[in-house]
This record gives C-alpha cells, sequence and structure tokens, in this order.
C-alpha cells in the first residue's frame, strides 16, 4: 500500500509543482514557436477560411 | 435520417435501441414504485421511440449515392434542434425560478413545482441541454471540416447524440421527482451517471477516430479545445460522481468521498465544468465560426496554442476557491486562489486574439448581426474572466460568496459568453447545413442580438447592485458590536433586483424564440444556394499519397 501522508503531498506540491509546471511551459513555448512550425501554422489557420473548395492533396 | 444507413447499420441501430429499451424494463423491474422504476418506464418509453423510427423504415431502400463523398451532417441538423428546444425550456424555468424569488407564490403549492427542484432543471436544462447539444453539433460540424474527413461512424453519432438527451431527461425529471445527489451540476442519480460515462466514451472514440481520418497534416487549434473538453469532462464526471447506491433497486446513492474531500472533489469538478464544458468546448466555437465568419484567419496561431495549454492546465487548480473560509487547509485555499488569478493571462490572451482577428473588420460586425453576436460574446468573455479571477481572491470572496454577485458573475459567462458564442455559430452553421443562402430574416437575428444584449445587461446589473448590497448588509454592524441587519431586510432590499431580473431573463427568453422562429424559416422557405464543393475529400481522389 502506499504510504503518501498529507505532509508529503504538501511538501511535493510546494516544490515540485512549481518546477513540472514551469518546464511544461517551457515545451509549450518552444513548440509554439519553433521555426518549422511557422508554416504549418499558417497553413491550418488559412486552410479553414478556403473550406471544402478544393480537394486536398 | 435513416434512409441514409445501410440495412444492415439499421439493423445494428435497432439492436442497440433493444438493449437500451431492456435496461429499462431491468430499472423498471428493480425500481417499482421508487424513481428508479418511473425512470425505468422513461427509458423505455425513448428506446420505444427510436425502435419505432427505426423499424418505419427498416426494409427501406438502401441508400443510392456514395456516402464518402459527403459530410455526414443529419445528426449535427438534429443537434441544432435539440439544443434550441432545451434552449426555450431551460430558459423558462430559468425566468420561472427567477420569478419565484420575487413572487414565492408562483411554487403553487406544490412539491414539484418548488424552488430547490426547479432550480437544478434551469441549470441542467440550459448546461448540458443547450450547451451540451450545441457542443456535440458544433463539434461533429468542425471536426469533419477542419479534418476534411467524413465522421468515422454511421450509428455512434446518433448514439451520442440521442444518448445524451436520454441521460437529460433522466436528470431533469428525477429533479422533479425529488431526486438528486445534492452536488451542484451533478445532481443525476448513479444510474443516470453510468449512462453518461457510456456515452461520452464512445464520443470520446468517435471524435479522435474521425481526426485520425483526418486530410490535414495539423489539427486546427478548435479541435485541441473540443478534445480538451470531451476528455477532462468525462474524467470530472468520473470522479465527482463515484457512489455506492444503497441498492440495485433504488435510485439513492452515497458518494465516496468523505467530509471536505467530498466539497473539494465537488469544486474540483465544478470550476472544472465551468473550465471545460462551458469554456474549452465554446472556444473551439470561438476559434472556428468567428475567422470563418469574419473570413480573416486568426490573429495568432501561435497565441492560440498558449493559451490552449494556459487555459488546460492553470484551470485544474483553480477549483478550491469556492472554498475559502472553510475547513479546506489554508494553502489549498491560497493555491485556488493564486491559480484563478494567473488564469486571467491565458483568458485575455484568447478575448485578445479573437478581438485583433476582427481588427479590419469592424465594418462587417457593424452589418452583420451574427458576427456581432461572436464580437460580443468575446467581450463578455474578456469581462467575466476578469470578474472571476478578482472574485476568486480570498478578501474579495468575503463579501461576494453566497450573494448575488456570485449569480451575476456566472449569468455574465453564461449568457454573455456561452450563449451569444453559440447563437453566432447557430446562424453561422444553420444556413451552411441546410445549403441555404443566408437565415430567413437577418433582422430577426438583429431583434434577437438586441433582446439577448439587453437581457444580459439587465440581469448582470441587477444581480451587481444586489449581490454586493447584500454583502455589505450581512457585514454592518450597529456600534455596539451587533449585526445591523437581519437576513429578510437583506430580503426585501432584493425585491426590485430580483424583479429586473426576472425581466431580463425574460428578454433573453423572447430573443432565444425569435432564433427558433428564424431558424425553423430558415429550414422551411429560404432559397436553396449551390454548395457542391461543401464535400470531404474521397480517398480515390488522392493518387499521390
Amino acid at each position: 500500500m502506499m504510504d503518501f501522508d498529507h505532509d508529503t503531498l504538501v511538501a511535493l506540491s510546494k516544490s515540485w509543482g512549481l518546477f513540472y509546471l514551469m518546464g511544461f511551459f517551457l515545451c509549450v513555448v518552444v513548440y509554439a514557436f519553433w521555426p518549422s512550425n511557422r508554416k504549418r501554422f499558417n497553413r491550418a489557420k488559412t486552410s479553414i477560411l478556403d473550406r471544402d473548395d478544393k480537394p486536398w492533396r | 435520417m435513416i434512409s441514409n444507413l445501410t440495412s444492415s447499420e439499421r439493423q445494428y441501430a435497432l439492436l442497440i435501441a433493444v438493449a437500451v429499451a431492456l435496461a429499462g424494463l431491468a430499472m423498471a423491474a428493480l425500481g417499482r414504485s421508487d424513481t428508479l422504476g418511473v425512470h425505468g418506464v422513461i427509458v423505455m418509453l425513448f428506446a420505444g421511440v427510436v425502435i419505432y423510427l427505426i423499424m418505419s423504415s427498416l426494409y427501406g431502400p438502401e441508400p443510392t449515392e456514395d456516402r464518402a463523398v459527403s459530410y455526414y451532417d443529419d445528426p449535427i441538423k438534429v443537434g441544432i434542434v435539440l439544443s434550441m428546444a432545451w434552449a426555450v425550456f431551460g430558459m423558462f424555468m430559468g425566468v420561472w425560478v427567477a420569478a419565484q424569488l420575487a413572487w414565492p407564490d408562483l411554487a403553487f403549492d406544490a412539491a414539484w413545482s418548488s424552488f430547490g427542484r426547479l432550480r437544478p432543471t434551469h441549470t441542467s436544462g440550459v448546461i448540458f441541454g443547450f450547451g451540451g447539444n450545441a457542443l456535440i453539433a458544433t463539434s461533429f460540424h468542425v471536426v469533419q471540416r477542419t479534418s476534411r474527413a467524413r465522421l468515422a461512424g454511421q450509428i455512434s453519432p446518433w448514439f451520442v447524440l440521442l444518448g445524451f438527451n436520454l441521460f437529460c431527461v433522466l436528470a431533469i425529471s428525477g429533479y422533479l421527482l425529488g431526486t438528486t445527489q445534492s452536488k451542484e451540476y451533478a445532481e443525476a442519480e448513479w444510474y443516470a451517471d453510468l449512462w453518461l460515462v457510456i456515452v461520452w466514451v464512445t464520443y470520446f472514440i468517435l471524435y479522435i477516430a474521425t481526426i485520425a481520418r483526418r486530410k490535414e497534416p495539423h489539427i486546427y487549434v478548435a479541435n485541441w479545445y473540443f478534445m480538451a473538453f470531451i476528455l477532462v469532462v468525462a474524467i470530472l464526471h468520473i470522479v465527482n460522481n463515484l457512489a455506492l447506491p444503497v441498492s440495485w433497486g433504488h435510485a439513492k446513492s452515497y458518494t465516496i468521498w468523505p467530509g471536505v474531500q467530498d466539497a473539494m472533489v465537488q469544486w474540483w469538478y465544478g470550476h472544472n465544468a465551468v473550465a471545460f464544458f462551458l469554456t474549452a468546448g465554446f472556444l473551439g466555437m470561438l476559434y472556428y465560426y468567428l475567422p470563418v465568419r469574419a473570413q480573416r484567419p486568426i490573429f495568432s496561431y501561435r497565441l492560440s496554442i498558449l493559451s490552449f495549454w494556459g487555459i488546460t492546465f492553470f484551470y485544474m487548480w483553480a477549483g478550491s476557491h469556492h472554498l475559502h473560509y472553510t475547513a479546506l487547509p489554508h494553502w489549498v485555499q491560497t493555491l485556488g486562489m493564486t491559480f484563478s488569478v494567473m488564469l486571467l493571462v491565458p483568458s485575455w490572451a484568447s478575448a485578445g486574439n479573437a478581438l485583433l482577428t476582427l481588427n479590419g473588420a469592424w465594418h462587417r460586425v457593424r452589418d452583420d448581426a451574427t458576427l456581432r453576436f461572436m464580437m460580443a460574446a468575446v467581450v463578455f468573455y474578456g469581462l467575466s474572466t476578469f470578474e472571476g479571477s478578482f472574485m476568486a481572491i480570498r478578501p474579495v470572496n468575503s463579501l461576494s460568496h453566497y450573494t448575488d454577485w456570485t449569480v451575476g458573475h456566472v449569468h455574465a459567462g453564461a449568457l454573455g459568453w456561452v450563449a451569444l458564442i453559440t447563437f453566432g455559430s447557430v446562424y453561422t452553421l444553420v444556413p451552411a447545413l441546410w445549403k441555404r443562402e443566408r437565415m430567413y430574416s437577418a433582422a430577426l437575428v438583429e431583434v434577437h442580438f438586441w433582446l439577448a444584449i439587453a437581457g444580459t445587461l439587465i440581469y448582470v446589473f441587477a444581480m451587481w447592485n444586489s449581490g454586493i448590497i447584500q454583502g455589505l448588509m450581512w457585514r454592518t454592524y450597529t456600534e455596539e458590536g451587533a449585526l445591523a441587519y437581519s437576513f429578510v431586510d437583506s430580503l426585501v432590499a432584493m425585491y426590485p433586483y430580483y424583479i429586473a431580473r426576472a425581466f431580463g431573463g425574460l428578454l433573453f427568453l423572447l430573443g432565444a424564440v425569435v432564433g427558433c422562429y428564424n431558424i425553423w424559416m430558415t429550414v422551411r422557405s429560404a432559397p436553396l444556394a449551390v454548395r457542391e464543393t461543401d464535400a470531404p475529400v474521397v480517398p480515390a481522389a488522392v493518387p499521390g499519397e
């Protein structure tokens, strides 16, 4: 049986909780600003406007 | 609708409906005169109608045209109609309970029509009936168009849509019979909850399978929001509704969560229901229908990604702000408060992104009431997320909590944001679905817009005033240190605001009725538009794949 008491959880969330959220934030920023992703993002945001005009190829 | 299913699909659908009817029979047999038994009969009736519809065309001709060359719009059309019907029902119940607060005689001395039973029929009717059906319908539409792929099932979309509505019927009829789990926005009892799990998991699998068929390299951001909505609502629903029924033949159950953990789980659920049911899914609508209607791409796609992950990961921690000054550990309250304040960043990023998308198209916002619905929704989204962050701060909460200010805040979000973005999306969607040039009457869209805006403003201002007065009266002390006002004094002070609130709600309801008429007339009479290019990619047409 896992033995997690209240103090352990509090200590975990007060220390590592901060770091994993910061780390996650950095991953998202890197993904959003990764240079080679720019093309697919631009395509995604414009392709919904000419929706269904022509089949994808 | 059924004529578009092959005969083996019809038989399969019939099998499912019969299985549901048998489950209803079992419920009726086990439950007898308990609510469970009544609900068994309702399940049998619901399944009976579906069985009748399938049987009446079971041996009809097979669909002749190739279904793969067109999108699957039949369930979307039914979903839109159901959504608008629930809107009228839910908003009517809202006006009724609002009027009961001003004139308590309107409960007519009956148990079923008392405030405590009618109030959840309003909240479930508008959130799940109106909002849920709108989310299911628009998500089916958006995922097909942005993926350029047909829905990954013929029966499962119907199962999701009709199954969800069966859940809504069970929930609301249960409240009128006096059955409730006493968990806000999760009042439905254990058997309805189990049924919703089956429906919702099917929904998630259908959505993922459709995205897996996509012919676009990148999954458009609206789908991320819809997926977060489906996935997180499943998690929330299961964890919060873990309960043991007193017996197999009884509707009553008891939650497995004890004491303050129950409160925390409930508000982790409750606030994330706001986040993922009432925000994420509707942001999915916003990120698709607003650019399409404005004919402009979203201002910053990167910003939409950042705000998506911000909203997803911050909201999870905000629920404890509902439990300030309770037995919940102080640091957990502070955690919820902090994350609630931080939430302002991704929320305003989304609102700003949407408004900047419209920048340069303001003439269209002026001329087109449908686009204006969405613009106003974004403004209310920005306002109510700011207000929410502010109210989550502990000292502010000490004034606002348990007062009408909270009710005003919820309705700034629910009427101003959720309902307005839905109406804007529906007015964009209906002509496209029924292949019409435009809505039957642009003037009626305009009438609906101004009724909705006037109703929202009257409602919200009435509740702000009444809430702050109420909060201040409760904390005013005399020189001797006694409370200056009794509870009844504060009730008397609320009276004019309760009348104003009921009137504001009535205007909003009238707007929804006008919208229903306009949609009905569009479906019936407007001229056909040529939209033959509105079709998914046919596999054979992609030789270079």
